[in-house]
């Protein structure tokens, strides 16, 4: 029994699937930034597997860009979620929750 | 690493990160989710190790597991006032979410199913990924994105910093930073 490509994407599939259905159902603001980082990690996931799977280059020097990127959307994670909490804790400040729903200053 | 156990290893791990990860989904307190998600990075982690991603293993278990998450539990522990606070879904939102889920993993697993991706990986081929090949990629095709990955971190640190100092501004003065 190997282990192949669709395995991996299957399983990304459903890490991507579980993030939107967090980003939709969650009200707080916080499990919104866990969402997104599930679909984060989802992609992930499947640039490191087609990297590994969708073999290029030759074995003294592998393409490794799948996981070059993989690693910048690390970065990026990070970075998002650093600057995501310090504006929530600004809104926290603001309206002493985090319920997402409170945020309707700007409504019409 | 035998295929059966290459089989074993995957089904442990990719089991661990999906349950999570619907925990994730499911779960109403938001301690219990930030949980969940640390398990979830963990099994990708281990996914990765599988896929002989050795370094982007140790980078998720360190930076992910070890950082972003434990940046967002001490987002839960300032922003809530009881650690158990809940905020309840309303039920026709609940509804249309989970048919839209539904709805996207099955057009999704269609697509994958059926998808040609191309020649496969010749397993006879050796599998080692060394590191130092992710560091001369790092510093050679991709040096442009790594030092804007620097800037970036700058920018992001000095910017965290200023609106967490611009809260404190808020609560005395009633401006907006």
């Amino acid at each position: 029994m190997n282990i192949g490509l669709e395995h991996y994407l299957i399983l990304a599939a459903v890490l991507l699937v579980c993030g939107v259905l967090t980003i939709l159902t969650k009200r707080n603001a916080i499990g919104i930034l866990m969402g997104v980082e599930l679909v984060l990690n989802a992609a992930n996931v499947n640039l490191v597997a087609f990297n590994y799977y969708t073999w290029s280059g030759t074995a003294a020097s592998p393409l490794l860009s799948g996981q070059v990127f993989a690693i910048f959307v690390i970065v990026l994670a990070a970075a998002e979620a650093a600057i995501a909490l310090a504006i929530f804790l600004n809104f926290y400040n603001n309206f002493t929750t985090i319920d997402v729903e409170r945020a309707q200053n700007l409504k019409g | 690493m035998e295929p059966t156990m290459d089989a074993a290893l995957f089904y442990m791990f990719a089991l661990m990160s999906a349950v999570s990860a619907i925990a994730v989904v499911v779960s109403r307190n938001i301690v219990r989710t930030a949980v969940a998600l640390l398990f979830t990075l963990v099994g990708v982690g281990g996914l990765y190790f599988l896929l002989h991603a050795e370094f982007l293993a140790a980078v998720q278990l360190v930076v992910y597991a070890g950082g972003t998450l434990i940046l967002i539990i001490f987002g839960v522990m300032l922003t809530s006032k009881s650690p158990f606070s809940r905020y309840e879904p309303k039920l026709a939102e609940v509804v249309i979410a989970i048919s839209l889920g539904l709805v996207m993993l099955t057009a999704l697993v269609a697509a994958i199913l059926r998808a040609d991706f191309g020649r496969p990986r010749q397993l006879a081929e050796p599998l080692a990924y060394p590191v130092d090949k992710l560091g001369q990629a790092l510093l050679g095709d991709f040096l442009i994105p790594f030092e804007l990955a620097s800037v970036l971190l700058l920018v992001v640190m000095i910017g965290a910093a200023y609106l967490a100092k611009a809260r404190r501004k808020d609560s005395t003065t009633g401006e907006h930073g």
